[in-house]
């Protein structure tokens, strides 16, 4: 949560910053975000290739629940895909492109600022950022209109961590593995998904 | 755009080599640079006036998509629950 708060809080600190133009550099002409999001990418990989414990622990998974990543996608493209007919400006794409951040907000929106422009990284900001709020305020509803799946589902990418601890105590300890595994998979699609729907027009 | 997830297989092959130690310090790396470029994100969006104009029409559309992205997602994780769970109970009653 704290951690959140700070990430939060520097982008509110540049927005400040571009609305008084305190900065006098212009970013927008410069490829600085685009090195700076290559050098993330390569962190991000050498993180994960670093750590086979993670994917040793995925043994003693229930292995019906091996799906429960792929509803996840599905769902949140369906739900996007419907309700970008609602949304008369925004394509199909960018819609799928925004609900593909799967509550992964920093990834997502650098990923979306970078390709889309900085309007469409906003919209991935704040509603990825809502969708990790919404998870960690309605868990429990969910729970029960649902089932026990509802929260890791409705969490996305944020189950491995910031919304674990709510997951455990609201559909059980008995889902920690699935929702780390659910976390995992779900992060992991991030920037394969994000890059494919912001290729489209 | 596909050159930025090649760039993470890299750092993926290079982590696995050096599996054997404990490169705990990457995660503050990687904090970093997000900090880093969601601090130029804000810059991008505050030097924007179309944006800071637009930005509770923004925030009602990144309200709806998430709405519609959470509704569809636990929809989808209520059928594999009842399909599970639910259905299993009955046939073995």
């Amino acid at each position: 949560m704290k951690g959140s708060l700070i990430i939060i809080s520097f982008f509110i600190i540049g927005t400040l910053c571009g609305v008084y133009h305190l900065i006098p550099y212009d970013f927008t002409q410069s490829n600085l975000s685009y090195y700076a999001l290559c050098a993330l990418m390569f962190s991000v990989g050498i993180s994960v290739g670093n750590d086979p414990q993670t994917l040793r622990n995925f043994r003693s998974l229930n292995p019906r629940l091996i799906f429960l990543p792929v509803m996840t996608i599905l769902g949140t493209l369906a739900g996007c895909a419907v309700i970008s007919l609602f949304l008369p400006h925004r394509s199909l794409s960018d819609c799928l492109a925004v609900g593909s951040g799967f509550g992964y907000y920093s990834l997502s929106s650098i990923f979306i600022t970078e390709y889309k422009g900085a309007e469409l990284g906003t919209i991935a900001l704040l509603s990825n950022i809502s969708r990790e709020i919404i998870t960690l305020l309605f868990a429990p509803l969910l729970v029960r209109w649902f089932g026990n799946l509802a929260p890791i589902s409705s969490g996305g990418a944020t189950t491995m961590d910031t919304t674990l601890p709510i997951i455990t105590r609201t559909a059980g300890e008995s889902f920690v593995v699935v929702s780390i595994f659910h976390g995992f998979v779900v992060d992991f699609s991030v920037p394969f998904l994000v890059t494919l729907f912001c290729s489209f027009p | 755009m596909f050159i930025i997830i090649g760039i993470m297989f890299a750092g993926m092959l290079l982590g696995f080599l050096l599996r054997k130690q404990r490169l705990s310090w990457i995660h503050k790396v990687i904090t970093v640079f997000i900090w880093l470029l969601l601090f130029l994100l804000g810059i991008d969006v505050g030097s924007n006036q179309e944006i800071i104009n637009g930005l509770h029409t923004i925030g009602l559309e990144a309200v709806i998509l998430t709405l519609a992205a959470v509704l569809g997602s636990v929809t989808a994780a209520w059928a594999l629950w009842y399909m599970v769970y639910k259905r299993n109970r009955r046939s073995e009653a």
